[in-house]
């Protein structure tokens, strides 16, 4: 029986938790080892753990891979979530190239400086509304399905609940002029593997506070 | 017959350059589109062509594709330059991931205020000499084939010959205590249809200069 994934991260969202998500959504059980010290994030460098020195890593059916998108990818591709051909696939990595972008402005606000701060979330909110969120809608208008490519449950579906819910934490409304992305928030929200993740006591990671920042910027000395 | 990929992006390296080396390198003709003015940028826009009101863009088997990792990963796909399966994409990912993270610092280099100048080359040149070029030298030495991945050419390979071109503009120095990069450089170099995207009057761009700064400040208005 293969073991389980196992991934090393930060107790915190960050850059591990769209990956989290994807896992989430397969039904696989993951593990977890938590970075607490620089002592344990040096050891992972010096035992070669790390190809480039950097978390998140994964360690997958034999691998030790690392880079955000290279794992999700993998995932994506072993749980089915990647579309059924090229063209399919081509679509996926669109959207969720999009909505990595945003998400990763989110997670980049807490380690900025408070006016840089709240200059990055406005923008957040702003391009949320007008550049990522009227794309998605218009996506799901013009083909009336309830996934967003190739009627069938994606890992772009993941990807954009997670931004959704993200984007929400910042402003509860920002939905109001998407009714048809609130309706996918739903349906997506009901899908048994999610609603469980969507549950207390999942491995779902909290929004960061001072303690995580501080934390993760001891640990990457930054 | 199928029309000639077609690239739009104003006439530099910027975030177009690794699909022109891509396409290249797999012997593929394409067009180029470029944008001179803000207002060329305005009527892609208007014209709906921008999925996320950005460039690149490249019009490929009848779609318009953006986000340059989706366009990679696409062009990768088609022409058989992203491995035998899922886990040789998996480590392709995870070279091409960390070469975007170095080749992203050197990119961003001409828009950085003079007075940072300084500091990021040294950081770049820190990062190339103890992160990522012993990465890459220590998986050609790991099992001494002539490719990254597989034993077969791969986008992994094209993609770290443009970037080791590109540090070498900053410091021919860096890549000299690395003898397998440096082979492998030659080795690419020489295969046809790189070697005559090499020369002089082929679609390859030349290095950003300050005008080409002054354009893009226009055209994207920053």
């Amino acid at each position: 029986m293969a073991a389980k994934p196992k991934l090393y991260y930060f107790h915190g969202r960050g850059r591990m938790e769209s990956i989290r998500w994807l896992l989430a959504a397969a039904g696989v059980e993951f593990e977890e080892e938590f970075l607490e010290t620089r002592e344990q994030y040096e050891k992972l460098q010096k035992d070669g753990c790390l190809l480039f020195g950097q978390v998140p890593l994964v360690e997958v059916d034999g691998m030790m891979l690392t880079q955000t998108r290279a794992i999700l990818s993998y995932l994506a591709a072993k749980f089915n979530f990647y579309g059924k051909d090229l063209k399919e696939r081509v679509r996926i990595d669109m959207y969720v190239d999009g909505t990595l972008d945003l998400m990763a402005m989110i997670m980049l606000a807490p380690f900025q400086r408070p006016e840089e701060k709240q200059e990055t979330l406005a923008s957040v909110i702003q391009k949320a509304k007008a550049r990522y969120f009227p794309v998605f809608e218009k996506i799901l208008k013009d083909h009336g399905e309830d996934f967003l490519v190739g009627n069938k449950f994606s890992w772009a579906d993941i990807q954009m609940l997670e931004a959704i819910l993200m984007v929400e934490e910042l402003n509860a409304s920002v939905l109001s002029d998407f009714p048809l992305l609130k309706a996918f928030k739903t349906r997506i929200s009901n899908i048994p593997t999610i609603k469980k993740f969507l549950q207390p006591g999942s491995q779902r990671k909290p929004p960061p506070d001072a303690h995580y920042v501080d934390l993760v910027s001891n640990i990457l000395q930054f | 017959m199928a029309g000639k990929p077609k690239l739009h992006y104003f006439n530099a390296r910027g975030r177009m350059e690794p699909i022109r080396w891509l396409l290249a390198a797999a012997g593929v003709e394409f067009e180029e589109q470029f944008l001179e003015s803000a207002e060329d940028l305005e009527k892609l826009k208007n014209d709906g062509y921008l999925m996320f009101q950005q460039v690149p863009m490249v019009e490929i088997d009848g779609m318009k594709l953006v986000q340059s990792r989706a366009i990679l990963n696409y062009i990768a796909s088609k022409y058989d330059l992203y491995g035998k399966d899922i886990k040789e994409r998996a480590l392709i990912d995870m070279y091409t991931e960390g070469m975007a993270d170095l080749y992203e610092m050197i990119l961003l280099l001409p828009l950085c205020r003079p007075e940072e100048k300084d500091t990021k080359i040294a950081l770049i040149q820190e990062k190339t000499k103890n992160r990522y070029f012993p990465a890459f030298e220590k998986v050609l030495k790991s099992h001494e084939q002539d490719y990254l991945v597989g034993n077969k050419l791969s986008r992994a390979d094209i993609q770290l010959v443009e970037l080791l071109y590109f540090v070498e503009e900053l410091d021919p120095s860096l890549i000299s205590s690395f003898p397998l990069l440096q082979a492998l450089k030659t080795r690419i170099s020489n295969l046809p249809t790189l070697k005559k995207f090499l020369q002089p009057g082929s679609p390859r761009k030349p290095p950003t200069n300050a005008k080409s700064v002054e354009e893009a400040r226009k055209i994207f208005k920053f």
